[in-house]
Protein backbone atom coordinates (compact mmCIF):
# COMPACT_ATOMS: atom_id res chain seq x y z
CA UNK A 1 0.00 0.00 0.00
CA UNK A 2 2.95 2.43 0.83
CA UNK A 3 3.96 3.42 -2.45
CA UNK A 4 6.96 5.33 -1.47
CA UNK A 5 10.73 4.44 -1.75
CA UNK A 6 12.72 3.52 1.20
CA UNK A 7 14.89 6.52 0.30
CA UNK A 8 11.93 8.69 0.26
CA UNK A 9 10.37 7.75 3.64
CA UNK A 10 14.58 7.66 5.07
CA UNK A 11 15.36 11.12 3.96
CA UNK A 12 12.05 12.74 4.78
CA UNK A 13 12.60 11.06 8.27
CA UNK A 14 16.09 11.58 9.01
CA UNK A 15 16.24 15.05 10.82
CA UNK A 16 13.79 13.74 13.38
CA UNK A 17 15.45 10.48 13.91
CA UNK A 18 18.22 12.32 14.43
CA UNK A 19 16.46 14.01 17.25
CA UNK A 20 15.29 11.35 19.16
CA UNK A 21 18.26 9.65 19.01
CA UNK A 22 19.66 12.76 20.66
CA UNK A 23 17.17 12.56 23.42
CA UNK A 24 17.79 8.97 24.10
CA UNK A 25 21.79 9.59 24.52
CA UNK A 26 20.98 12.55 26.30
CA UNK A 27 18.90 11.43 28.98
CA UNK A 28 21.16 8.31 29.37
CA UNK A 29 23.78 10.66 29.55
CA UNK A 30 21.95 12.61 32.44
CA UNK A 31 21.64 9.05 34.09
CA UNK A 32 25.51 8.33 34.18
CA UNK A 33 26.16 11.76 35.66
CA UNK A 34 23.55 11.14 38.36
CA UNK A 35 25.64 7.54 38.69
CA UNK A 36 29.18 9.21 38.53
CA UNK A 37 28.13 11.62 41.32
CA UNK A 38 27.62 8.68 44.05
CA UNK A 39 24.07 7.57 43.66
CA UNK A 40 23.45 4.53 42.14
CA UNK A 41 20.42 3.62 40.17
CA UNK A 42 17.92 1.57 42.39
CA UNK A 43 16.51 -1.96 41.34
CA UNK A 44 13.96 -0.72 40.08
CA UNK A 45 15.76 1.73 37.90
CA UNK A 46 18.33 -0.84 37.21
CA UNK A 47 15.50 -3.22 35.33
CA UNK A 48 14.14 -0.23 33.61
CA UNK A 49 17.46 0.64 32.15
CA UNK A 50 18.46 -3.30 31.43
CA UNK A 51 15.13 -3.12 28.86
CA UNK A 52 16.18 0.14 27.54
CA UNK A 53 19.40 -1.57 26.58
CA UNK A 54 17.35 -4.78 25.39
CA UNK A 55 15.23 -2.02 23.30
CA UNK A 56 18.35 -0.64 21.89
CA UNK A 57 19.51 -3.60 20.83
CA UNK A 58 16.36 -4.76 19.09
CA UNK A 59 16.87 -1.41 16.98
CA UNK A 60 19.73 -2.32 15.36
CA UNK A 61 18.20 -5.95 14.32
CA UNK A 62 17.84 -6.49 10.45
CA UNK A 63 13.73 -7.16 10.63
CA UNK A 64 10.85 -4.89 10.29
CA UNK A 65 8.82 -6.01 13.20
CA UNK A 66 11.27 -3.91 16.00
CA UNK A 67 8.20 -1.74 17.22
CA UNK A 68 6.28 -4.82 17.46
CA UNK A 69 9.41 -6.62 19.48
CA UNK A 70 9.68 -3.66 21.06
CA UNK A 71 6.23 -3.19 22.76
CA UNK A 72 6.20 -7.03 23.65
CA UNK A 73 9.61 -6.05 25.55
CA UNK A 74 7.68 -3.29 27.31
CA UNK A 75 4.69 -5.80 28.27
CA UNK A 76 3.47 -7.70 31.27
CA UNK A 77 3.45 -11.65 30.03
CA UNK A 78 0.38 -12.78 29.30
CA UNK A 79 -0.62 -16.62 30.53
CA UNK A 80 -2.74 -18.34 29.06
CA UNK A 81 -4.39 -20.41 31.78
CA UNK A 82 -4.89 -17.13 33.72
CA UNK A 83 -8.88 -17.95 33.53
CA UNK A 84 -8.16 -21.17 35.79
CA UNK A 85 -5.21 -19.19 37.83
CA UNK A 86 -7.57 -16.32 38.63
CA UNK A 87 -10.65 -18.57 38.88
CA UNK A 88 -13.01 -16.84 36.74
CA UNK A 89 -15.54 -18.98 34.71
CA UNK B 1 -12.98 15.87 4.36
CA UNK B 2 -16.06 14.90 6.37
CA UNK B 3 -14.96 12.49 9.41
CA UNK B 4 -16.28 10.78 12.49
CA UNK B 5 -14.69 10.17 15.32
CA UNK B 6 -15.99 7.30 16.89
CA UNK B 7 -14.01 7.51 20.15
CA UNK B 8 -13.95 10.76 21.85
CA UNK B 9 -15.23 12.31 25.71
CA UNK B 10 -17.03 15.48 24.92
CA UNK B 11 -18.07 16.07 28.73
CA UNK B 12 -14.68 16.82 29.44
CA UNK B 13 -14.09 19.17 26.71
CA UNK B 14 -14.98 22.81 26.47
CA UNK B 15 -17.59 24.37 23.51
CA UNK B 16 -14.63 25.59 21.81
CA UNK B 17 -13.68 22.32 20.62
CA UNK B 18 -17.43 21.52 19.37
CA UNK B 19 -16.19 24.38 17.38
CA UNK B 20 -12.98 23.29 16.07
CA UNK B 21 -13.70 19.71 15.17
CA UNK B 22 -16.87 21.17 13.14
CA UNK B 23 -14.60 23.65 11.42
CA UNK B 24 -12.42 20.58 10.52
CA UNK B 25 -15.12 18.00 8.99
CA UNK B 26 -16.42 16.96 12.02
CA UNK B 27 -19.46 15.59 11.17
CA UNK B 28 -20.30 13.04 14.09
CA UNK B 29 -18.63 11.21 17.35
CA UNK B 30 -19.16 8.38 19.46
CA UNK B 31 -18.96 8.84 23.35
CA UNK B 32 -17.97 5.71 25.04
CA UNK B 33 -18.82 6.01 29.14
CA UNK B 34 -15.32 6.04 31.25
CA UNK B 35 -13.84 7.10 34.35
CA UNK B 36 -14.70 10.42 35.66
CA UNK B 37 -11.24 11.14 37.54
CA UNK B 38 -12.72 9.62 40.13
CA UNK B 39 -14.39 6.90 41.63
CA UNK B 40 -18.61 7.97 41.95
CA UNK B 41 -19.96 6.69 44.79
CA UNK B 42 -23.80 5.39 43.97
CA UNK B 43 -25.80 4.24 41.00
CA UNK B 44 -27.36 7.89 41.06
CA UNK B 45 -24.25 9.35 40.35
CA UNK B 46 -23.72 6.97 36.93
CA UNK B 47 -27.63 7.47 36.12
CA UNK B 48 -26.86 11.55 36.22
CA UNK B 49 -23.86 10.56 33.80
CA UNK B 50 -25.97 9.07 31.43
CA UNK B 51 -28.40 11.43 31.11
CA UNK B 52 -25.84 13.93 30.39
CA UNK B 53 -24.40 11.42 27.79
CA UNK B 54 -28.01 11.01 26.15
CA UNK B 55 -29.90 13.89 26.94
CA UNK B 56 -27.16 17.20 27.55
CA UNK B 57 -24.52 16.18 25.39
CA UNK B 58 -26.13 15.81 22.38
CA UNK B 59 -27.98 19.10 22.55
CA UNK B 60 -24.14 20.83 22.67
CA UNK B 61 -22.78 18.81 20.15
CA UNK B 62 -25.60 19.70 17.33
CA UNK B 63 -25.33 23.26 18.33
CA UNK B 64 -22.31 23.16 15.64
CA UNK B 65 -23.57 20.52 13.68
CA UNK B 66 -22.06 17.08 15.01
CA UNK B 67 -24.26 14.46 15.70
CA UNK B 68 -23.17 13.16 19.29
CA UNK B 69 -23.72 9.27 19.95
CA UNK B 70 -22.96 7.09 23.32
CA UNK B 71 -22.23 3.76 24.86
CA UNK B 72 -23.26 2.69 28.05
CA UNK B 73 -21.05 1.36 30.77
CA UNK B 74 -19.27 1.07 34.20
CA UNK B 75 -15.58 1.62 33.33
CA UNK B 76 -12.71 -0.86 33.94
CA UNK B 77 -11.44 1.16 36.76
CA UNK B 78 -14.37 1.33 38.78
CA UNK B 79 -15.14 -2.29 38.45
CA UNK B 80 -13.41 -3.10 41.04
CA UNK B 81 -16.60 -2.39 43.35
CA UNK B 82 -18.20 -5.30 42.02
CA UNK B 83 -21.50 -4.45 43.78
CA UNK B 84 -21.51 -1.27 42.67
CA UNK B 85 -20.98 -2.47 38.97
CA UNK B 86 -23.66 -4.93 39.17
CA UNK B 87 -26.14 -1.75 40.64
CA UNK B 88 -25.39 -0.29 37.17
CA UNK B 89 -24.99 -2.75 34.94
CA UNK B 90 -28.87 -3.45 36.27
CA UNK B 91 -29.44 0.23 35.12
CA UNK B 92 -28.06 0.73 31.77
CA UNK B 93 -31.58 -0.78 30.14
CA UNK B 94 -32.92 2.08 31.29
CA UNK B 95 -31.17 4.48 28.75
CA UNK B 96 -30.75 1.42 26.23
CA UNK B 97 -33.72 2.69 24.31
CA UNK B 98 -32.26 6.17 23.85
CA UNK B 99 -32.11 7.38 20.24
CA UNK B 100 -28.72 8.11 20.84
CA UNK B 101 -27.18 4.98 22.44
CA UNK B 102 -24.77 2.87 20.58
CA UNK B 103 -24.49 -0.14 22.67
CA UNK B 104 -21.93 -1.09 25.35
CA UNK B 105 -18.81 0.58 26.39
CA UNK B 106 -16.09 1.38 26.93
CA UNK B 107 -16.28 -2.19 28.94
CA UNK B 108 -12.33 -3.80 29.03
CA UNK B 109 -9.49 -4.23 31.57
CA UNK B 110 -7.34 -1.76 33.30
CA UNK B 111 -4.99 -3.60 35.75
CA UNK B 112 -5.94 -7.17 34.28
CA UNK B 113 -7.56 -8.46 37.74
CA UNK B 114 -10.18 -10.50 38.64
CA UNK B 115 -12.52 -8.38 39.40
CA UNK B 116 -12.46 -6.46 36.01
CA UNK B 117 -12.66 -9.17 34.43
CA UNK B 118 -15.91 -10.65 36.26
CA UNK B 119 -17.31 -7.26 35.33
CA UNK B 120 -16.13 -7.26 31.73
CA UNK B 121 -17.74 -10.88 31.72
CA UNK B 122 -21.34 -9.45 33.03
CA UNK B 123 -21.37 -6.64 30.55
CA UNK B 124 -21.16 -9.02 27.47
CA UNK B 125 -24.09 -10.96 29.38
CA UNK B 126 -25.96 -7.41 29.26
CA UNK B 127 -24.95 -6.95 25.70
CA UNK B 128 -26.06 -10.23 24.29
CA UNK B 129 -29.27 -10.12 26.39
CA UNK B 130 -29.89 -6.68 25.06
CA UNK B 131 -28.45 -6.90 21.46
CA UNK B 132 -26.06 -4.78 21.58
CA UNK B 133 -23.03 -3.61 20.05
CA UNK B 134 -19.73 -3.39 22.15
CA UNK B 135 -17.14 -0.91 21.97
CA UNK B 136 -14.17 -2.16 24.05
CA UNK B 137 -11.22 -0.62 25.80
CA UNK B 138 -7.79 -2.52 26.12
CA UNK B 139 -5.47 -1.30 28.94
CA UNK B 140 -2.38 1.22 28.70
CA UNK B 141 1.49 0.68 28.83
CA UNK B 142 2.65 -2.63 29.77
CA UNK B 143 -0.80 -4.19 30.85
CA UNK B 144 -1.92 -3.72 27.46
CA UNK B 145 -0.61 -6.99 25.69
CA UNK B 146 -1.73 -8.69 28.28
CA UNK B 147 -5.04 -7.33 29.12
CA UNK B 148 -5.67 -7.14 25.50
CA UNK B 149 -5.17 -11.18 25.55
CA UNK B 150 -7.46 -11.49 28.22
CA UNK B 151 -10.29 -9.78 26.29
CA UNK B 152 -10.28 -11.45 23.18
CA UNK B 153 -9.69 -14.98 25.35
CA UNK B 154 -12.98 -13.87 27.31
CA UNK B 155 -15.22 -12.79 23.70
CA UNK B 156 -13.80 -15.74 21.98
CA UNK B 157 -14.66 -18.41 24.73
CA UNK B 158 -18.71 -17.36 24.05
CA UNK B 159 -20.06 -18.18 20.64
CA UNK B 160 -23.04 -16.10 21.22
CA UNK B 161 -20.82 -12.90 20.58
CA UNK B 162 -21.14 -11.54 17.02
CA UNK B 163 -17.55 -10.46 16.09
CA UNK B 164 -19.26 -7.78 13.69
CA UNK B 165 -20.51 -6.09 16.57
CA UNK B 166 -17.36 -5.95 18.84
CA UNK B 167 -15.07 -3.00 18.19
CA UNK B 168 -11.85 -3.51 20.18
CA UNK B 169 -9.87 -0.18 21.16
CA UNK B 170 -6.51 1.17 21.60
CA UNK B 171 -4.79 -1.34 19.65
CA UNK B 172 -1.08 -0.65 19.17
CA UNK B 173 1.46 -2.92 17.05
CA UNK B 174 1.62 -5.85 19.28
CA UNK B 175 -2.09 -6.17 19.66
CA UNK B 176 -3.41 -4.97 16.48
CA UNK B 177 -2.28 -8.01 14.45
CA UNK B 178 -4.62 -11.17 16.47
CA UNK B 179 -7.59 -8.27 16.80
CA UNK B 180 -8.07 -8.50 13.57
CA UNK B 181 -7.22 -12.22 12.59
CA UNK B 182 -9.88 -13.06 15.06
CA UNK B 183 -12.18 -11.28 13.34
CA UNK B 184 -13.13 -8.15 15.14
CA UNK B 185 -12.99 -4.14 14.44
CA UNK B 186 -10.07 -2.67 15.47
CA UNK B 187 -9.61 0.88 16.84
CA UNK B 188 -6.21 3.15 16.46
CA UNK B 189 -6.13 5.81 19.39
CA UNK B 190 -3.76 8.85 18.36
CA UNK B 191 -2.46 10.28 21.93
CA UNK B 192 0.39 12.36 23.06
CA UNK B 193 1.62 10.26 25.97
CA UNK B 194 0.10 6.46 26.28
CA UNK B 195 -1.38 5.12 23.33
CA UNK B 196 0.42 5.98 19.43
CA UNK B 197 1.13 8.97 16.79
CA UNK B 198 -0.71 9.58 13.53
CA UNK B 199 2.67 8.57 11.96
CA UNK B 200 2.64 4.56 13.38
CA UNK B 201 -1.45 5.05 12.84
CA UNK B 202 -0.65 5.31 9.09
CA UNK B 203 2.11 2.29 9.26
CA UNK B 204 -0.32 0.26 10.90
CA UNK B 205 -3.17 1.10 8.31
CA UNK B 206 -0.43 0.31 5.17
CA UNK B 207 0.57 -2.88 7.13
CA UNK B 208 -2.88 -4.19 7.74
CA UNK B 209 -5.37 -2.80 5.36
CA UNK B 210 -8.44 -0.59 5.83
CA UNK B 211 -10.63 -3.50 6.61
CA UNK B 212 -12.58 -3.20 9.83
CA UNK B 213 -10.23 -0.44 10.96
CA UNK B 214 -10.47 3.02 12.61
CA UNK B 215 -8.96 5.75 13.95
CA UNK B 216 -10.18 8.44 17.56
CA UNK B 217 -8.62 11.01 19.69
CA UNK B 218 -10.10 9.90 22.77
CA UNK B 219 -9.76 12.83 23.40
CA UNK B 220 -10.70 13.57 27.04
CA UNK B 221 -9.56 15.40 30.64
CA UNK B 222 -6.21 13.80 30.35
CA UNK B 223 -3.36 14.88 27.86
CA UNK B 224 -5.14 14.56 24.35
CA UNK B 225 -5.57 16.09 21.04
CA UNK B 226 -9.95 16.05 20.06
CA UNK B 227 -8.45 16.82 16.55
CA UNK B 228 -6.30 14.11 16.19
CA UNK B 229 -8.35 12.35 13.28
CA UNK B 230 -7.84 15.69 10.82
CA UNK B 231 -3.86 14.97 11.85
CA UNK B 232 -4.26 10.89 10.54
CA UNK B 233 -6.06 12.70 7.45
CA UNK B 234 -3.32 14.94 7.00
CA UNK B 235 -0.40 12.30 7.55
CA UNK B 236 -2.09 9.96 5.06
CA UNK B 237 -2.27 12.67 2.51
CA UNK B 238 1.45 13.33 3.12
CA UNK B 239 1.93 9.95 2.24
CA UNK B 240 0.14 9.69 -0.98
CA UNK B 241 -2.74 7.64 -0.31
CA UNK B 242 -6.30 8.09 -1.81
CA UNK B 243 -8.75 10.46 -0.86
CA UNK B 244 -11.16 6.94 -1.06
CA UNK B 245 -8.97 5.18 1.49
CA UNK B 246 -8.43 7.79 4.08
CA UNK B 247 -12.19 8.07 3.65
CA UNK B 248 -12.95 4.49 4.04
CA UNK B 249 -10.56 4.84 7.44
CA UNK B 250 -12.31 8.00 9.03
CA UNK B 251 -15.95 8.00 7.87
CA UNK B 252 -17.04 4.88 5.78
CA UNK B 253 -15.58 2.18 8.26
CA UNK B 254 -17.13 3.94 11.63
CA UNK B 255 -20.47 3.97 9.60
CA UNK B 256 -20.16 0.43 8.61
CA UNK B 257 -19.32 -0.31 12.45
CA UNK B 258 -22.29 1.94 14.11
CA UNK B 259 -24.64 0.82 11.57
CA UNK B 260 -25.40 -2.71 13.26
CA UNK B 261 -27.10 -0.78 16.38
CA UNK B 262 -30.79 0.16 15.50
CA UNK B 263 -30.60 3.55 16.96
CA UNK B 264 -27.60 4.96 14.59
CA UNK B 265 -29.65 3.87 11.53
CA UNK B 266 -32.56 5.46 12.60
CA UNK B 267 -31.22 8.51 13.88
CA UNK B 268 -27.91 9.38 11.71
CA UNK B 269 -28.39 12.06 9.08
CA UNK B 270 -25.43 12.05 6.22
CA UNK B 271 -24.55 15.37 4.66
Amino acid sequence: MNQRSGSVVFDESFLSVRAKLLEISATLDRVDRAVERGDPLDENAVEQRERVDHAIRLLLSERSDRTENIQRLFSRRYRPNWRTDMAVS
Amino acid sequence: MDYIDPHIHMVSRITDDYETLSRMGCVAVSEPAFWAGYDRGSVDGFRDYFRQLTEVEPKRAANYGIQLFCWLCINAKEAENVALSREVIAMIPEFLDHPNVLGIGEIGLNKNTKNESIIFLEHLELAIKYEQSILIHTPHLADKYQGTRMILDMLSDDSRIDRDRVLVDHVEEHTIGEVLDRGFWAGMTLYPVSKCTPERAVDMIEMYGPERLMANSAGDWGPSKPTAVPDLIFEMRRRGHSETLIRKIVYDNPIEFFSQSPNFNNHFQSR
